[in-house]
């Protein structure tokens, strides 16, 4: 780990000042990403700053939904009232994720802003365009087990390992960012990027921006009774997904109304499966429509040398996750 | 039953201070003028490191050295001639580079956070050379080990399986798993003097360690002090000096201060061993009826280029079981890794999960019931070296195993056993692991007040061995537990053999014994008594009589010469139940029955977590561990706890273990034969026998990962 300076504003707007004036800087949160990087050397900045005494903390229902700030624990997400009443799916895919006592650190801004997982960007002695670009892709021709089916390009393979963002993509979040030029909304859709040619950006931020919160609308709080958050992992707890689903579905006299699907572990970012959700839409409660829908996620998926058995993996576990949904396994 | 005797179930004498963090362990010696030490890696795997830019470490701020192999003080069991010279890699010596995150160098500071910024601040050069880290493609390079006794083993015919009527031929991979003891490794060294050095240093064996402590720098090993008192887990891991433990004590030297080193997760990883990467052929033939006609195993595991490791991995299959021909092979390939190391039921755990599952193959091929597979073949004396067992229970544990599991329950068609979507699977898996005894000395003082103390330079990697001892004296002095104290990790006490080979009950169990016996009929003697009288005395009573504060003993204890005549193991039957979802190829283990024949149990609470602690490293070896090479650049691609998957407390449910418990009539005066190798060999066959019953599906490469079973 390099030497740096470090700050703790307890104003947003002298936050996010400090940081632009500062090019190799970086906001610190719950530190249960960022401290791993640095002390791997992975990320050497010059300046952290300090954002956990900002008042963005708060959940609180608004007219419509509810506001999740962006320093709120993803453990108290997870636990809150409201949250697992309306929005179970959130605290289903949460709970999924690393340890309780990460989940306890970890906040929502950060874990929007976890980096992959790929071994080759956590070992500086290995080549990984996202870490040093122009450097190489090691995944590409290396051990590529845990890497992308979708969105991939030849530059990387990563994929983004949070189990959060999968839920928050099903659910329709809204990712509210301010910066130097001011507030302004982003759909978690276009919140994180495919690597094109760029994989060292994970996401759409400006440089200087500062995640405040993120809103779920009221829409998706119908999506509450037929859910599911499935994790297919090496081991029971603490490891990273092969592949993950979450399903929520809005069912009406035994008939699909409406379907939210979103895999995690298959690509770069939280990759949302609309057309599956299009063709669920008006269907019966069916393992044969399930399938049909996991063959229609599949349609463009890619595999390397070692993640090939993520292409019958993925979809089993999409149709194992609707049935799990909808009670036709338990 | 009797409180306080062999047999009891006696919480641990420590547990207390292990709970309320009152155990000191290596890293936790608060040493005044204390220094700290991290290790520079390299990153190529073979070649020279050409030049260390060490100037900016230096200058950083608190450093006090940089120690390369371009400056760093000889140690003098390193030089060619040594008198003692110390195996394995020579730290810092040459400027050679054997494996990839082999250390470059070591820096020095007056903090940890210091020396670990100053680290990477070192740049180094390197002249590289071609490697090799692929050991598929290296197999045919596999050489017969030169040392110990790994010839080729021919018992009747070679290869008579092939002529067999019913033929399981297959092939079977363990690969690298690394021990992963939860406390790092770590050694504090401090110098008094040129030639008096004490450690505080994770070790399974104080005397081993200061033997080699005082090999490596030439000292007599009256002036090395070894502490050891407390280890966070071993499993194997600290069986030997390693060559960072050499290093702390060459830093300590030159700066003339305190030197901790403790290593990072990820040099865990590297640094001090593994259990290595094997790939094993078996082939079994039988008659229709299911007697075994020929075994053939033949085993490769890698060894590194610069030192070669061996371990047991053909052996159960030359004794296991009753066939007329059996042939093995044992081979290690040399590549450009670290060295491997023992790692719990070393040899025997990898050759069972390759036997046991070709077994069970042939159980399937047979239509045959694996147990019953089993005892056609089931053999009362040890048919490799002619003679009769010291005591074999195995017959017991496989009924009484097969009870606990549900057995019963078992159908014999694989696919056939659901529960809800889950496929249910059952199997089993033995194995055997040699009952060993060393000698060993205890020393023991029994003052006025009625306390006993009793010392021996053994270790506690965790068994609970010092609850064993305590249980052992009062059980032979008939006092109660909490009256005696024992002592151990200490190398100022009388010799003891190293923790290892699941031997410590046996050999320094019999010392606390003997030396029980000793005191005892010293004491009666004292009273004007038979030495051998079975009166009760009061002890206390009879030191007061002759005036003495108090009195102490010192007692050898060395193994049985009857022994010679007899084979002498451990034996195990491991059940599992299992879930697998067709779908998904998740895994749940629902229980896990370990049935042992392990001789006399002296403390059934801490034997019992013995055995789950077993079944838990049986689990990892089978679902979940695997350490990956990228062998582009020889380097791991999951060389920490996050990556490289230890079971977690969700990957566990039900075990229970069973012990026959039987004392052994030959090996040592207790009955015992030894747990800490045989709760962990036949877990992973179990496992993946009880997968293939479920499931159909046979995963003969290890781990057995959801990708695999869809």
């Amino acid at each position: 780990m390099n030497q740096f300076q470090y700050t703790r504003p307890a104003e947003t707007a002298v936050a996010i000042k400090s940081l632009a004036k500062e090019p190799n800087g970086y906001f610190l949160a719950g530190g249960t990403n960022l401290v791993d990087m640095m002390k791997m050397g992975l990320v050497v900045p010059d300046k952290l700053i300090d954002i956990n005494r900002l008042p963005l903390k708060k959940i609180e229902r608004t007219p419509t939904g509810i506001h999740i700030g962006a320093l709120a624990s993803n453990s108290e997400v997870a636990e809150h009232a409201y949250i697992k009443a309306q929005y179970p799916l959130l605290a289903l895919a949460i709970n999924a994720g690393a340890s309780p006592q990460l989940r306890n650190m970890a906040t929502v801004g950060g874990n929007l802003m976890q980096r992959t997982r790929c071994p080759y960007f956590f070992d500086t002695a290995m080549p990984c365009n996202k870490r040093t670009p122009g450097s190489g892709c090691g995944a590409l021709q290396g051990i590529n087990r845990m890497h992308a089916l979708f969105g991939a390009s030849d530059k990387c393979i990563a994929v983004n390992p949070s189990d959060m963002n999968v839920a928050m993509a099903a659910l329709d979040a809204t990712i509210h960012v301010t910066g130097v030029k001011g507030p302004r909304a982003i759909n978690i859709g276009d919140f994180h990027r495919l690597p094109g040619d760029h994989p060292e950006l994970d996401n759409t931020l400006q440089k200087g921006e500062l995640i405040t919160s993120v809103d779920l609308p009221a829409a998706s709080s119908a999506y509450n009774k037929h859910v599911y958050y499935l994790k297919i992992r090496d081991r029971t707890s603490y490891a990273f997904a092969l592949v993950s689903v979450a399903a929520a579905l809005h069912i009406e006299n035994n008939t699909i109304t409406g379907a939210r699907l979103a895999m995690g572990g298959v690509a770069h970012k939280p990759w949302r499966l609309t057309a599956a959700e299009i063709f669920l839409k008006g269907k019966a409660i069916t393992e044969d429509n399930f399938k049909q829908a996991a063959q229609i996620a599949m349609q463009g998926a890619k595999a390397y040398e070692y993640n090939k058995f993520k292409l019958k993996l993925a979809p089993n576990a999409i149709v194992q996750s609707l049935k799990l949904a909808t009670g036709l396994a338990s | 039953m009797k409180k306080d005797a062999i047999g009891d179930s006696l919480s641990r004498v420590d547990g207390r201070l292990k709970v309320t963090g009152g155990a000191k362990y290596s890293g936790e010696y608060k040493v005044p003028n204390l220094t700290y030490g991290v290790l520079v890696s390299a990153t190529i795997a073979s070649g020279t490191v050409t030049a260390l830019d060490t100037r900016a470490a230096e200058r950083a701020p608190g450093v006090l050295a940089v120690i390369t192999p371009f400056n760093a003080p000889k140690v003098p069991g390193y030089q060619a001639g040594a008198e003692r010279p110390v195996r394995g890699l020579k730290l810092f010596n040459d400027n050679k580079i054997y494996f990839n995150s082999q250390p470059i160098a070591l820096v020095v500071a007056d903090t940890f956070e210091r020396a670990t910024y100053a680290a990477c601040l070192v740049k180094a050069t390197y002249n590289t050379e071609p490697f090799e880290t692929d050991f598929h493609k290296n197999i045919d390079k596999g050489v017969t080990p030169q040392k110990g006794n790994y010839k080729d083993y021919v018992r009747g015919e070679a290869n008579a399986y092939k002529n067999a009527p019913v033929v399981v031929e297959e092939e079977y991979l363990l690969p690298t798993e690394v021990h992963n003891p939860m406390e790092l490794h770590v050694t504090t060294a401090f110098w008094d003097g040129d030639d008096k050095v004490t450690l505080y240093t994770k070790s399974q064996g104080v005397k081993g360690s200061q033997r080699s402590i005082a090999a490596a720098f030439g000292l007599n090993p009256d002036n090395v002090q070894i502490n050891s008192r407390f280890v966070g887990g071993a499993f194997g891991s600290s069986l030997r000096t390693w060559p960072h433990e050499i290093a702390a004590a060459q830093a300590a030297k030159l700066v003339k201060r305190p030197v901790k080193l403790t290593l990072t997760r990820e040099q865990m990883f590297t640094q001090v061993g593994y259990r290595p990467l094997t790939i094993q052929k078996i082939g079994l033939g039988a008659t229709a009826d299911g007697k075994l006609i020929g075994i053939t195993h033949e085993s490769h595991s890698q060894t590194a280029v610069y030192e070669e490791f061996t371990e047991g991995a053909v052996n159960v299959s030359q004794f296991l079981y009753n066939s007329p021909n059996v042939n093995t092979l044992y081979k290690v390939v040399p590549l450009n890794v670290g060295v491997p190391a023992p790692m719990r039921g070393p040899g025997e755990a990898t050759g069972s999960f390759a036997l046991e599952s070709a077994l069970d193959e042939l159980s399937y091929k047979l239509n045959l019931d694996p147990i019953e597979l089993r005892l056609r073949n089931y053999t009362d004396t040890d048919p490799e070296r002619n003679k009769p067992w010291s005591s074999k229970y195995l017959k017991e544990c496989y009924q009484k195993g097969a009870e606990a599991i549900g057995w019963a329950d078992r159908k014999a068609q694989p696919g056939a056993n659901k529960e809800g979507e889950w496929l249910v699977g059952y199997g089993i898996g033995c194995g055997a692991f040699g009952a060993y005894r060393g000698n060993a000395v205890a020393k023991i003082k029994l003052t006025a007040d009625g306390s006993v103390n009793i010392q021996s330079a053994t270790s506690d990697i965790g068994p609970g061995t010092g609850t064993s001892m305590v249980l052992i004296a009062a059980d032979t002095l008939g006092i109660p537990a909490d009256k005696i104290t024992f002592e151990l990790g200490n190398s100022a006490f009388p010799n003891a053999p190293t923790q290892g080979g699941s031997a410590t009950v046996s050999s320094v169990g019999s010392a606390v014994h003997d030396v029980c016996v000793a005191l005892k009929q010293k004491l009666y003697i004292m009273a004007g008594k038979p030495a051998d009288s079975m009166e009760p005395i009061d002890y206390v009573a009879v030191l007061k009589q002759n005036n003495m504060p108090s009195v102490e003993l010192t007692q050898e204890s060395k193994g049985n010469p009857e022994a010679q005549k007899y084979s002498m193991y451990s034996f195990s039957a491991h059940f599992a139940k299992v879930h697998v979802h067709p779908l998904t190829g998740q895994v749940k283990i629902k229980k896990i029955v370990a049935c042992v024949d392990a001789g006399k149990i002296v403390n059934h609470k801490t034997a019992s977590s013995q055995m789950i602690g077993g079944a838990v490293g049986g689990v990892g070896m089978a679902m979940t561990e695997e350490a990956v090479f990228d062998n582009r650049y020889g380097r791991y691609i999951n060389g920490n706890f996050a990556d490289y998957h230890v079971p977690v407390n969700a990957d566990i449910q039900q075990i229970e273990a069973i012990f026959i418990d039987k004392p052994d009539p030959v090996l040592n005066p207790v009955g015992t034969k030894g747990i800490g190798e045989i709760s962990l060999i036949g877990v992973a066959p179990a496992l993946a026998n009880a997968i293939y019953n479920a499931t159909g599906k046979r995963v003969r490469e290890l781990p057995i990962t959801p990708d695999k079973l869809i």
